[in-house]
């Protein structure tokens, strides 16, 4: 008898970690689908379902090429946000992360204001499926697609 | 005749015989292909054209997400085969695979998060394929902690079994979560229509994979050999109780 009562409180702390354990599991992916688990959203996601006034959101998309520059002040960095259906205006101050290019993927969270123009807070790149040697992007860029998947592969 | 040859291999005896044999061949032949493809992904293949250096992280960061799913697939399948067939190789596969797993998958979170660092601006973020890779390390973290959750050793394994099944529908939610939902994580390079990774950073990849691949069967099978040597064990001194009582 004097045997059972420890191997009873090891089972109970086993019990509560397992459980502990499979309790963050479904909060973590309650988390993740919430929203229908989209991370962000596109600009013809905004256009079809615009977010309400002040609403803080994720908006991801291309960088429009040609259309990074500098505000008169400098330190604001404007960009437009495309998927090729519509486009975003947005700014943004703060450190950019090394992989914001234009033609890549762009992560930034913040809201639009009264004019439709999105204030970003926090700016994330995102970057696609492809991985080349520098001269092979170059070369692939001479051709006039630098952004051709196929092309990449086999060399 | 594979059926037969594999049906042999279920007597514990003959597997430990063919277990004995494979072993050192398994870790040796890992060791080498990981040795050489890290050699070449580190120092030989060139820097990607945006990432830069940062990039020679894939050699690592790739074959642990392969094999923390193709790990918990094995798992979960020995889980079934364990509940099914009640053959005790099958548990003893659950219980050597979990550990392996976790720690591949581990290997899998933090090669990301240092990755995800200087190239997307951040360690973390929540989007559908970090987060779904969180959860299978949890679920192996719940299936050892199950493991050992009962007095009645047959019980635990029970339990831990039919989670390690359960959790299976986590693995084509990681497999497709880049393609369903809208993530940072960019979509996978390898498909059935080819890779868009240069063949120059593919080489070192699949050589390193295959590493990790032998690496894991070779400690899977240490680790089975070790857990039957376990159980004989507690088996001769129950025997040994049982006269001595």
């Amino acid at each position: 008898m004097a045997v059972a009562r420890p191997r009873k409180q090891q089972r109970l702390v086993l019990a509560l970690v397992a459980l502990a354990v499979l309790a963050a599991a479904g909060v973590i992916a309650m988390f993740a689908l919430e929203d229908t688990a989209a991370y962000f959203r596109a600009p013809a996601d905004i256009e079809a379902n615009p977010p309400a006034p002040g609403e803080t959101f994720r908006l991801g998309g291309l960088v429009k090429p040609g259309s990074v520059g500098r505000s008169d002040d400098g330190l604001t960095l404007l960009f437009t946000v495309t998927d090729m259906k519509a486009e975003t205006s947005a700014s943004y101050r703060g450190l950019v992360p090394d992989l914001f290019r234009e033609g890549q993927g762009v992560i930034a969270t913040g809201r639009l204001d009264a004019s439709g123009h999105f204030e970003a807070e926090q700016l994330l790149a995102k970057h696609d499926e492809n991985y080349m040697p520098p001269e092979v992007a170059k070369a692939l860029e001479g051709t006039g697609h630098p952004m051709d998947k196929t092309a990449a592969k086999g060399g | 005749m594979a059926a037969t040859d594999f049906h042999a291999l279920a007597n514990p005896l003959r597997f430990q015989r063919f277990a004995t044999i494979a072993t050192p061949w398994l870790v040796l032949a890992g060791l080498g292909f990981l040795a050489v493809g890290l050699f070449i992904g580190l120092f030989v293949a060139p820097p990607d054209y945006l990432q830069g250096e940062v990039v020679r992280i894939l050699y690592i960061h790739v074959p642990s997400a392969w094999f923390a799913l193709g790990g918990y697939l094995g798992m979960a399948l020995s889980a079934l085969a364990a509940r099914v067939w009640r053959h005790p190789l099958a548990d003893l596969s659950v219980r050597a695979i979990a550990p392996v797993g976790a720690l591949f998958a581990f290997l899998c979170l933090v090669t990301g998060s240092i990755w995800g660092r200087p190239t997307w601006g951040t360690w973390w973020v929540w989007d559908g394929r970090l987060t779904s890779m969180l959860v299978l390390f949890l679920l192996y973290l719940g299936v050892i902690a199950l493991i050992h959750l009962h007095e009645d050793k047959a019980k635990g394994l029970k339990m831990a079994g039919y989670l390690a099944i359960v959790g299976t529908i986590n693995l084509p939610i990681i497999k497709f979560s880049v393609e369903w939902w809208n993530t940072l994580h960019q979509p996978a390079s390898i498909r059935i229509s080819g890779s868009s990774i240069h063949p120059e950073m593919l080489t070192p990849l699949l050589l390193s994979a295959m590493g990790f691949l032998l690496l894991f069967a070779g400690i899977v099978l240490i680790r089975m050999r070790a857990l039957i040597a376990e159980q004989r064990l507690e088996a001769r001194a129950l025997r040994r109780a049982a006269r001595a009582g």
